[in-house]
């Protein structure tokens, strides 16, 4: 019993993977208690009441007609069998089979009515899950292992189904048989019946304390279970590297550790349940014997009877399994609140807000005739920008950003690596919010569009070329589901995705996750198209041609020209290449734009871009040597 | 109860488009069995003393009733007689009992506990292990959420069966067996009606195993679907959003959803099924067997005390038809979890290792020499990428290779890695087939550096120590310092002690692959290659590298994949490939002067250039 008088858990931090130690809203802040986590799920099990009523129902008529098939067993063996009566045997053994028959007709309808519903309870938890966590940002992504999604969205949902299946309706039904048998015990003998409810008092003191201690290494597991996932993962998508680098046992060594993690917590649970089930065994079974001794004593005294000891000892006997179930259903019920609190967890996470969407068609966004001139295309204002973990005093990623795209322009964004290129460009789709400052998409807002309008005008192609296990067309056709074959095909030209026709399946051929079936070029060319296939009037390339050769970008190039000739584009870009396919360049330095131009005029106004775009003064070092 | 484990997996395809994959996973037959029994082998002995306990607990706990009943026939009169020692003895002896089968509960159910969780460690290791062993033309089309369920819910439904399962069966058969042998003992004929139902409740029970059996199977396949549509979309989380696919998501995602619910409930109802007939079979015995006895008590061929005895025992040996039912569910559906994990398990890798593996000759401290004679290689689902080619790259030597993109360069550095193996010729190293080489000789001294730079979740020290698991944290610095990346690693919140997160998305895609060039240099291997290694670096910092790489690639056969022509210039070697052949190879200098391919490209690139 030592593990239960230290119950701080361990934080599953001590791992170097992630884990929800390292995450914010950290679960051992906000201790609940396990009722009111379990309440939580009343909200989903609600449309299923009645059939959970239903089934305790059935539950307990079952209970009962066991109950009664001695009376009628005993009523055969008194009456007809003990008076060689046949003709009386007739009626009750009729009695008995319908019994019997009932029994076992609960018995199925206990289970019957609530399969489906309670499936669909899990379903819909999950469905919930799984849309909330698409409409939370980037930045909760940022945080969370995915393993630890992932579990929440298996193993927990599991336990928690499983408990409103078969603990819930137990627990309730074997309370109240318990709750019978005690009465009955009292009207049997009251002092018998005081001893033996003895134990009942350090029982649920000491239930409580297992609770807390069960609740923590439940909690516990399922986080390493998380970790277990996420380890798992990392070394498929990673898988590569590994073999690259022969890394397989590193890696294998990394999982043992965490499933020897997991075992340590497992076994820890299974000897507070061992405790938990000896004093659940043995007390009541001891204070019985001291039952039986007292018993004995006042029958040899004729304070008692001998047939009301009998019925007192076998009512007490009945009792054992209601009150042994008790540390199963106690185990459970812990198990499932912590899996409830890990999945409202997420739930509870607060979503960016939004503006509703307006109705197709009659969208607030302003037609770029609509807007003054000056306001056209896009504007940034003082956009500032520092990701949420960016450790204090350093200064802004962006820290002011002053930019506007002309409408129809194609504006070319470079930076050194890591000077916030990326970062700048999530902020126009609002993957991400500024700290400060607006974007103004033709004048408006891009705070008072819904995401959904939003991201319709914006379609962005990503630094990696992101692509889904599904076909090459719906990979394509992510960017515009309703587009036809000529658009389709008009998209992939312009990415110069003809490649797609030499494949076994031409369009209908399966990328593989990630895509990895494909070139690197390939894939990229694949988003490019993705990108420009819904024709948006708002466009960001980040870096949308580094995979290709020299050849096969000039194609692009010269084929995105034409596409970017009435779009408002914002292109990052490494090299003079893909410059050139800008009517402006704008340079990315110390959180701000420091300066615009034309490529040939940057190159000659400004050192630092001239520095960035040829090397020069690296070149000139060298050369100097 | 295992035979029909065996069958191998069928109608799948009906059911989901995305799962009709595991089909490519053959279960050969009796493989889960086996699987099981391999799992269970090692602790045989562990496995005998928990049924021991058990067995003594049920024993110590079964006798509370006749001492009951001593203390009323002996007890309760001696005491009448002033003489309490019956009493006391009986009543410590309860004690004693309960005090026992208390203790063996306790013990019983953490020695248990260990047991299955030692079994577990075992499974999912293997799991993982095997997974890490298999090729990279299997995980390209297993995805990663399938292993993941593999090792993860798959193995959780084992665990249901070890952890309540097996204690289920073994009560369930203590008690069947005990009471039939009483029964029988108690009246032959009536014994023999009571063994009769049994033919029934088998038939009963091998209707549920063989209709749950593909309620299961279903099951494990929609849970692998669910898993895969997850994983996909929150790795992918980016494009998702932006894409506006949230609703086209969640309705694919209700679909397999919904598929698993509708495997859920299925497997509910066939359990409801099953404990609604053997119920009413038993119930429907139990009436029998009372009339059988009654007509014999009355032409006087049984006692009367016989019968009610016989007929309190019979309802007890159909009480355990509940805990059947229990371990029968968590068995099917562990039996389906086994068969997927079987078929993952008997899955042998396409790169196989050596049986007989051949060492290396001693380095040089020159890089080795890298041939392929007459090797050629298809994907295995398409046609020829590389046509039948030779290629020295001799020891030292920097080879550039350059081409339009889908042309094969990677293919050909992942032939180099052994990533793949040729469907035809070899690829040796310094004269051995890469084939014959074991794992760490191979890894050792061959080293890519891919197009895609994956980090892992963890610092950015652990990640370059990737190339080298006992570096210390000077060798990293040192390797990061070598190309440049320290100064940006340096200005991370922890500096090298930063984490990352998931796929490195903590930092930018350059320093992603700078991260990833610092980890291969710290393997310091004899043959290199870098696949587009600097694609996503600025011109300056590309620059840096290249500066680096002279020094770098000395003592090393190089292999560099770059279309950046700049990056070409420090080769000794060029090498033009189109649609898988070599097309030009030569020195940089003497391919520019050409009229070759090379030479429009420079041309090109040149005019580029600022
Ligand atoms: N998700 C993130 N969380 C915290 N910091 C980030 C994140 N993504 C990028 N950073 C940091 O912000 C800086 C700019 O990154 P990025 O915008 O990707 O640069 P680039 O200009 O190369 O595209 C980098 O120093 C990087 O470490
Ligand atoms: N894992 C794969 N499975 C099937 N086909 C592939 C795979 N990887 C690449 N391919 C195909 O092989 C060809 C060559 O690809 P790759 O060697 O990556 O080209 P690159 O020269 O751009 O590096 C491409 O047509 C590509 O579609
Ligand atoms: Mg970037
Ligand atoms: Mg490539």
């Amino acid at each position: 019993m030592a593990e239960n008088q230290n119950p701080a858990p361990p934080t599953p931090a001590e791992s170097n993977t992630p884990s929800t130690g390292d995450i914010g809203s950290s679960p051992e802040s906000v201790p609940r208690s396990p009722v009111r986590s379990l309440l939580r799920l009343w909200p989903y099990a609600r449309e299923a009441r009645w059939r959970i009523f239903g089934s305790m129902a059935a539950a307990g008529l079952a209970s009962l007609s066991v109950l009664a098939v001695p009376i009628v067993l005993r009523g055969i063996v008194d009456g007809p069998i003990a008076h060689h009566d046949l003709a009386g045997l007739w009626p009750l053994a009729a009695a008995l089979l319908v019994l019997g028959l009932a029994e076992a007709c609960l018995f199925g309808v206990r289970r019957i009515i609530v399969a489906r519903p309670l499936a669909k309870v899990e379903t819909r938890l999950r469905g919930d899950l799984f849309a909330k966590l698409q409409r939370l940002p980037i930045s909760f992504h940022d945080r969370w292992p995915s393993g630890q999604l992932l579990s929440r969205a298996t193993s927990d949902l599991f336990v928690m189904r499983l408990f409103l299946a078969f603990p819930l309706v137990f627990l309730v039904v074997n309370s109240t048989v318990f709750l019978t048998g005690t009465v009955l015990m009292f009207t049997l003998d009251w002092r018998l019946a005081l001893i033996t409810l003895v134990p009942a008092v350090p029982l649920m003191v000491y239930t409580r304390r297992f609770e807390a201690g069960y609740s923590a290494a439940s909690r516990l597991a399922q986080d390493q279970n998380g970790d277990l996932a996420t380890v798992v993962e990392e070394s498929v998508l990673g898988i590569r590297i590994l073999k690259a680098f022969g890394r397989h046992r590193t890696m294998a060594e990394e999982f043992r550790r965490h499933s020897a993690a997991l075992r340590d917590t497992e076994l820890r649970k299974a000897g507070l349940l061992g405790n938990l089930w000896a004093a659940i065994v043995g007390l009541p079974e001891l204070a019985l014997g001291a039952a039986l001794a007292t018993g004995a004593v006042l029958v040899a005294h004729d304070e008692l009877s001998v047939g009301t000891l009998v019925a007192f000892l076998s009512t007490a006997l009945a009792l054992r399994w209601p009150v042994e179930s008790i540390g199963w259903l106690l185990g459970f019920a812990a198990e499932a609140a912590s899996a409830a609190n890990r999945y409202f967890e997420v739930m509870d996470e607060p979503e960016p807000a939004d503006v509703p969407p307006a109705p197709r068609g009659a969208g607030r966004y302003p037609h770029s005739g609509d807007a003054p001139a000056d306001d056209r295309g896009i504007r940034f204002t003082g956009v500032r920008f520092r990701y949420p973990d960016a450790p204090a005093g350093t200064p802004d990623l962006l820290a002011g950003i002053d930019l506007h795209i002309r409408p129809g322009e194609t504006l070319a964004l470079v930076g050194a690596t890591g000077s916030g290129k990326t970062t700048l460009t999530a902020l126009l789709p609002r993957l991400y919010e500024p700290t400060a400052g607006s974007i103004t998409l033709d004048g408006t807002d891009i705070r008072d569009l819904s995401r959904e309008e939003l991201r319709r005008e914006v379609a962005v192609a990503f630094e990696e070329p992101t692509l889904f296990s599904a076909t090459v067309r719906e990979n394509v056709l992510m960017g515009a589901p309703n587009a036809d074959e000529q658009r389709l095909a008009r998209a992939l030209d312009t990415a110069q995705a003809g490649f797609v026709d030499r494949l076994p399946e031409g369009l209908d051929t399966e990328v593989g996750e990630q895509g990895l079936s494909l070139s690197g070029g390939q894939r990229q060319r694949l988003a490019l198209a993705r990108a420009v296939v819904g024709e948006p009037r708002f466009l960001v390339l980040d870096d949308p041609l580094s995979a290709l050769d020299v050849h096969t970008e000039a194609l692009v190039e010269r084929a995105l020209r034409q596409v970017l000739s009435d779009t408002t584009a914002l292109v990052v870009a490494h090299r003079p290449s893909t410059v050139l396919l800008a009517d402006r360049v704008a340079l990315l330095a110390d959180g701000r734009i420091t300066a615009v131009g034309t490529h040939q005029e940057l190159l000659q106004s400004c050192p630092a871009y001239r520095a960035l775009m040829s090397g020069e003064s690296e070149l000139e070092g060298a050369l100097a040597r | 109860m295992t035979t029909a484990v065996a069958e191998p997996a069928l109608e799948e395809d009906d059911l989901l488009p995305a799962a009709a994959d595991d089909q490519d996973i053959p279960v050969p037959p009796g493989a889960p069995r086996a699987l099981l029994g391999s799992l269970l082998a090692p602790h045989r002995r562990r496995i005998a003393v928990a049924v021991l306990t058990v067995l003594v607990q049920q024993a110590t706990l079964q006798a509370g009733p006749l001492l009951v009943a001593l203390a009323i026939d002996r007890g309760i009169p001696a005491l009448r007689d002033h003489d309490a020692g019956p009493l006391i003895a009986v009543t410590a002896a309860y004690l004693g009992c309960a005090l026992v089968a208390t203790l063996l509960q306790r013990s019983f159910i953490r020695y248990a506990a260990r047991i299955n969780q030692d079994i577990l460690l075992d499974l999912r290791g293997r799991i993982f292990r095997h997974a890490q062993r298999l090729s990279l033309d299997f995980h390209e089309r297993y995805t990663s959420g399938r292993i993941i369920s593999r090792a993860t819910s798959d193995v959780d439904t084992l665990r249901e069966l070890l952890a309540e399962g097996l204690q289920e069966l073994l009560m369930v058969c203590l008690s069947v067996g005990y009471i039939t042998v009483v029964l029988c003992l108690m009246d032959w004929r009536l014994g023999l009606a009571a063994l009769v139902s049994f033919l029934p409740m088998y038939l009963i029970i091998r209707s549920f195993r063989r209709r749950s059996q593909q309620v299961y199977r279903r099951s494990r396949t929609a849970v692998a679907a669910l898993i895969v549509r997850f994983t996909e979309t929150m790795n992918g989380i980016r494009p998702v959003q932006a894409f506006r696919r949230e609703s086209a998501n969640n309705r694919a995602f209700d679909t397999v959803n919904q598929q698993s619910a509708t495997a859920t409930a299925d497997g509910l109802l066939e359990m409801a099924r099953y404990v609604f007939l053997s119920r009413m079979t038993a119930n429907t015995w139990i009436t029998g067997v009372v009339v059988l006895g009654a007509l014999l008590v009355s032409d006087g061929s049984l006692e009367l005390g016989v019968l009610t005895a016989f007929v309190l025992y019979l309802r007890r040996l159909y009480d355990p038809i509940d805990q059947l039912a229990m371990f029968l569910n968590s068995y099917q559906s562990a039996a389906a979890a086994l068969e997927k994990m079987a078929g993952l398990l008997a899955h042998e890798p396409s790169v196989p290792e050596p049986a007989e593996p051949t060492p290396l000759p001693a380095a040089t401290g020159k890089g080795r020499e890298v041939a392929f004679r007459g090797t050629r290689f298809a994907y295995a689902n398409g046609k020829e990428i590389l046509p039948e080619f030779d290629l020295v790259l001799p020891a030292g030597q920097t080879t550039a290779v350059v081409g339009a993109t889908g042309a094969g360069k990677s293919t050909l550095a992942k032939l180099l890695a052994r990533f793949y193996d040729p469907t035809a010729g070899t690829v040796t190293l310094d004269g051995v087939d890469l084939r014959a080489l074991t794992t760490a000789d191979l890894r050792a001294d061959v080293v890519m550096v891919t197009q895609e730079s994956f980090l892992f979740s963890g610092t950015v020290a652990e990640n370059i120590a990737v190339g080298k698991p006992d570096a210390t944290r000077s060798e990293i610095e040192a390797a990061a310092r070598a190309i440049g990346a320290h100064e940006f690693i340096a200005a991370l919140p922890d500096g090298y002690d930063t984490d990352v997160r998931k796929r490195g998305g903590r930092i930018s895609a350059g320093q992603r692959q700078l991260v990833a060039f610092a980890r291969a240099l710290l393997a310091d291997p004899a043959v290199l290659i870098l696949d587009e290694a600097t694609s996503s670096l600025d011109v300056p910092g590309e620059q840096a590298v290249q500066h680096a790489m002279q020094t770098v690639l000395a003592g090393r056969t190089a292999v560099i994949i770059a279309h950046r022509l700049s990056t070409v210039e420090i080769a000794d070697r060029v090498l033009v490939m189109d649609q898988g052949r070599v097309v030009e190879d030569g020195t940089p200098a003497a391919l520019i002067a050409g009229e070759g391919r090379f030479a429009t490209l420079h041309q090109t690139w040149k005019d580029s250039l600022v």
